[in-house]
């Protein structure tokens, strides 16, 4: 009996478990549908799915994280960076800043520090015009330029909140390194799974007809429109495999001859190609100098009128967008030539039109350097940089990368309001066979895709000079979510290839991730290599912006420098990179 | 489950409807085989009237939820495909039934119709894939080393419950 007693005891316990891990499932399966309706955008972006396909779900997914990107970012600078500033330069709970005077007296160094300290944003003094608020608003200078917007706000070199020191400048350091970081990894991360995804798909080429015909059918359809997508995706597939086989056994069967025609063919193509490039980046190269030269010199003058200025500055940024316009209509018009299989057709034309986007930034920000750092005539000896015509040379920076900003936002939404509404509205009440023959437009995802990658790469390398700018970003995706989706629904067609998600997810965020670590090199360079300003910011005592690690970590107690110096030797640091 | 079978049945019948027939024409209303263009194949599959007017009494209901439930394994599973995929009802799949499984999976309307030359190559490529004793058809079985190799096979054959 007693072992009967036992058995009861033993059963009821386990009874219990079993129901309390089942109610626990339960609970946690009603959480988390629960928290699918916090989700952002959840139900827009299902409708869009079922309208127009997985493949534009995926470009307002990937937005809608963007968005949640720059937002985290933004919350990170706010509350590291932002924050204190404006606590310690109110002295709000008690705190007060200082401005540290350089360590070492010297002639020399003070005479450094009479000139290179000389830094007078203009402001806006006394009278002005309403619309000089509005180009100050459009080139990130005169009001602007005092507001914490800019790196120039952050002058201050440190701070009490009554005894505890707050290390700014290492605080500004450490967060961009973080907010790099945090990006690289939710990249990662979000790749890992399309990838997982992407590798179950394309698993055994040599099954591919059968797995698309006996399972090629998503038996959860219940929807008459999704059906109707989905037969189109099958067709689509289906043919477009056909058509590859045969392209293939074409290419088999070539001729000698033929090979080296069309081998010479593409070795000519790309030389053109490299040629358009070159010509876009020397261009670029040329028109930021002249950008820079001149909207310098009208400050000082004022013999300019107000718009022609506002014009020259915005002249960079016109001639990118133009160059980003221009460059992918030649090169899908070029790939014809080359006679390559569709799908490869296709990657080629979009890694060069990313490359283009992504150089063209990179080209501009090179200019700006050589700009910044140009000491032609012995102009730059006492501070390491053209301190006459760039006192607080990151200010600039972070002017320019907020001007790229604001005119690709509004360069979106005029396209949207004069190209995309009108184009409608042309083919559906003018019979006229030109027009006809321009037809709907057609939502086209890659060229949407490396517009909003553009942009964030610029607010990537933006942050590190105008710490507002995530918030920028923030607002200005959240707005193009919804400009797209009214124009996506408005006015587009359903696409007549369908595009499958998976390996365009994985796509986006490799580009992204080139983006990003094209971002790094700017900002390595700016902060590693180009002295800071001594005139304003954060870093005005220290030669470089990364000094102030090494700085830091001397101030530690002793044994700890001389092991994070052996760490950051080379021994160390050479396979921790490697890993 | 029984909820559902009864709300197809129309409101006299309700009360014995362990017993009745539903005719096609309402089994065709679900929502799962609404939009399904094999939704007359799965009908007929399922459907153990004698008279061939594809009713589906209860227990025919059961069997179909429950093979299309996530939890049938996968040899019920593709033995049901390839019942469902065999249009003739030979036994085996021919090309007549491949044509007539691509023209389901394609869509309605000639223009969503692959070009015959299409058609060929792609009944052409299914053979050579599937077809291991090359007599021009596939038997159950070899369907079923297709499918159990085909990675989309699991996920697409289920309905939610």
């Amino acid at each position: 009996r007693d072992f009967q007693q036992a058995d009861t005891e033993h059963l009821s316990t386990w009874k219990w478990r079993r129901t309390s891990s089942k109610s626990f499932k339960k609970a946690l399966s009603e959480v988390k549908s629960l928290s699918s309706y916090l989700v952002l955008w959840r139900h827009d972006i299902h409708s869009i799915e079922g309208k127009f396909g997985t493949g534009i779900q995926s470009y307002f997914s990937f937005l809608r994280f963007l968005v949640l990107l720059n937002f985290i970012i933004f919350i990170l600078m706010f509350s590291v960076v932002i924050l204190p500033t404006i606590i310690y330069k109110y002295g709000i709970f008690n705190s007060t800043i200082a401005y540290i005077s350089p360590k070492k007296i010297g002639k020399h160094l003070l005479y450094v520090q009479l000139v290179c300290t000389i830094y007078e944003p203009s402001g806006n003094k006394g009278l002005v015009y309403f619309y000089t608020y509005l180009k100050d608003l459009l080139s990130g200078t005169g009001f602007l330029e005092v507001t914490s917007l800019l790196y120039g706000y952050y002058s201050i070199d440190a701070a009490w909140l009554s005894v505890k020191k707050y290390n700014l400048p290492l605080a500004y350091l450490l967060a961009t390194f973080v907010y790099l970081a945090l990006s690289f990894l939710w990249i990662i991360k979000r790749s890992v799974d399309g990838f997982k995804h992407n590798l179950v798909h394309d698993a055994d080429p040599f099954q591919s007809y059968c797995n698309k015909v006996f399972a090629g059918w998503d038996f959860c359809i219940t929807d008459p429109s999704a059906a109707r997508l989905k037969h189109r995706s099958l067709q689509y597939e289906l043919q477009t495999d056909l058509q590859e086989e045969k392209l293939k056994q074409k290419i088999a069967e070539r001729t000698m001859g033929e090979k080296l025609r069309i081998y010479s063919l593409r070795i000519f193509i790309n030389i053109i190609v490299i040629a358009i490039l070159s010509g876009c980046f020397y261009s670029i190269y040329r028109v930021t100098v002249f950008s820079q030269e001149n909207s310098n010199v009208s400050i000082r003058n004022d013999t300019r009128t107000d718009l022609v200025n506002l014009l020259v500055q915005y002249l960079p940024s016109m001639v990118i967008t133009l160059a980003n316009f221009i460059g992918p209509l030649i090169f899908s018009f070029l790939i014809g030539f080359e006679d390559y299989t569709p799908a490869f057709e296709i990657k080629l034309t979009l890694l060069r039109c990313v490359f283009v986007r992504l150089a063209n930034i990179a080209v501009l920000l090179f200019s700006l350097w050589s700009q910044i750092s140009n000491c032609g005539s012995d102009k730059c000896k006492p501070c390491g940089y053209n301190y006459k015509l760039y006192p607080c040379w990151e200010s600039d920076v972070g002017q320019e990368m907020y001007k790229l900003m604001i005119f690709d936002f509004i360069v979106i939404i005029a396209v949207a309001l004069f190209v995309d509404f009108p184009r409608k509205l042309l083919v559906t009440h003018c019979s006229c066979k030109l027009i006809q023959w321009f037809g709907y437009k057609e939502f086209e995802i890659s060229d949407n895709v490396l517009e909003i990658i553009y942009g964030q790469t610029i607010c990537w390398i933006g942050t590190f000079f105008s710490p507002l700018l995530p918030a920028i970003a923030t607002i200005k995706y959240f707005i193009i979510f919804y400009v797209k989706k009214i124009v996506l629904i408005n006015t587009c067609k359903p696409a007549a290839r369908p595009v499958r998600a998976s390996s365009s997810n994985f796509f986006f965020l490799v580009v992204l991730l080139i983006g990003l670590l094209l971002a790094f090199i700017p900002l390595g360079v700016s902060i590693a290599h180009i002295p800071s300003s001594k005139a304003c910011g954060p870093f005005r005592n220290f030669n470089t912006s990364w000094e102030v690690i090494p700085d830091t970590v001397l101030q530690f107690p002793t044994p700890l420098p001389q092991i994070l110096f052996g760490m950051a030797s080379e021994a160390f640091a050479v396979p921790f990179f490697v890993i | 489950a029984y909820k559902r079978f009864s709300e197809l049945l129309p409101k006299e019948e309700r009360e014995n409807a362990c017993s009745a027939r539903v005719p096609k024409s309402q089994i065709l209303t679900l929502p799962e085989l609404r939009a399904n263009p094999f939704q007359h194949r799965i009908c007929h599959v399922f459907s153990t009237s004698e008279t061939g007017d594809d009713s589906m009494s209860f227990e025919d209901f059961l069997d179909m939820l429950s093979v299309f439930s996530d939890s049938a394994t996968s040899d019920i599973k593709s033995h049901y495909a390839f019942r469902i995929f065999d249009f003739d009802d030979d036994g085996t799949l021919d090309r007549k039934d491949l044509e007539q499984l691509v023209n389901c999976l394609t869509g309605q309307g000639e223009e969503s119709r692959l070009s015959s030359t299409e058609m060929e190559q792609l009944i052409q490529n299914i053979l050579e894939e599937s077809d291991i004793d090359k007599d021009g058809t596939i038997n159950p079985s070899e369907f079923q080393h297709v499918v159990s190799r085909s990675p989309d096979f699991a996920r697409c054959g289920g309905l939610q419950r």
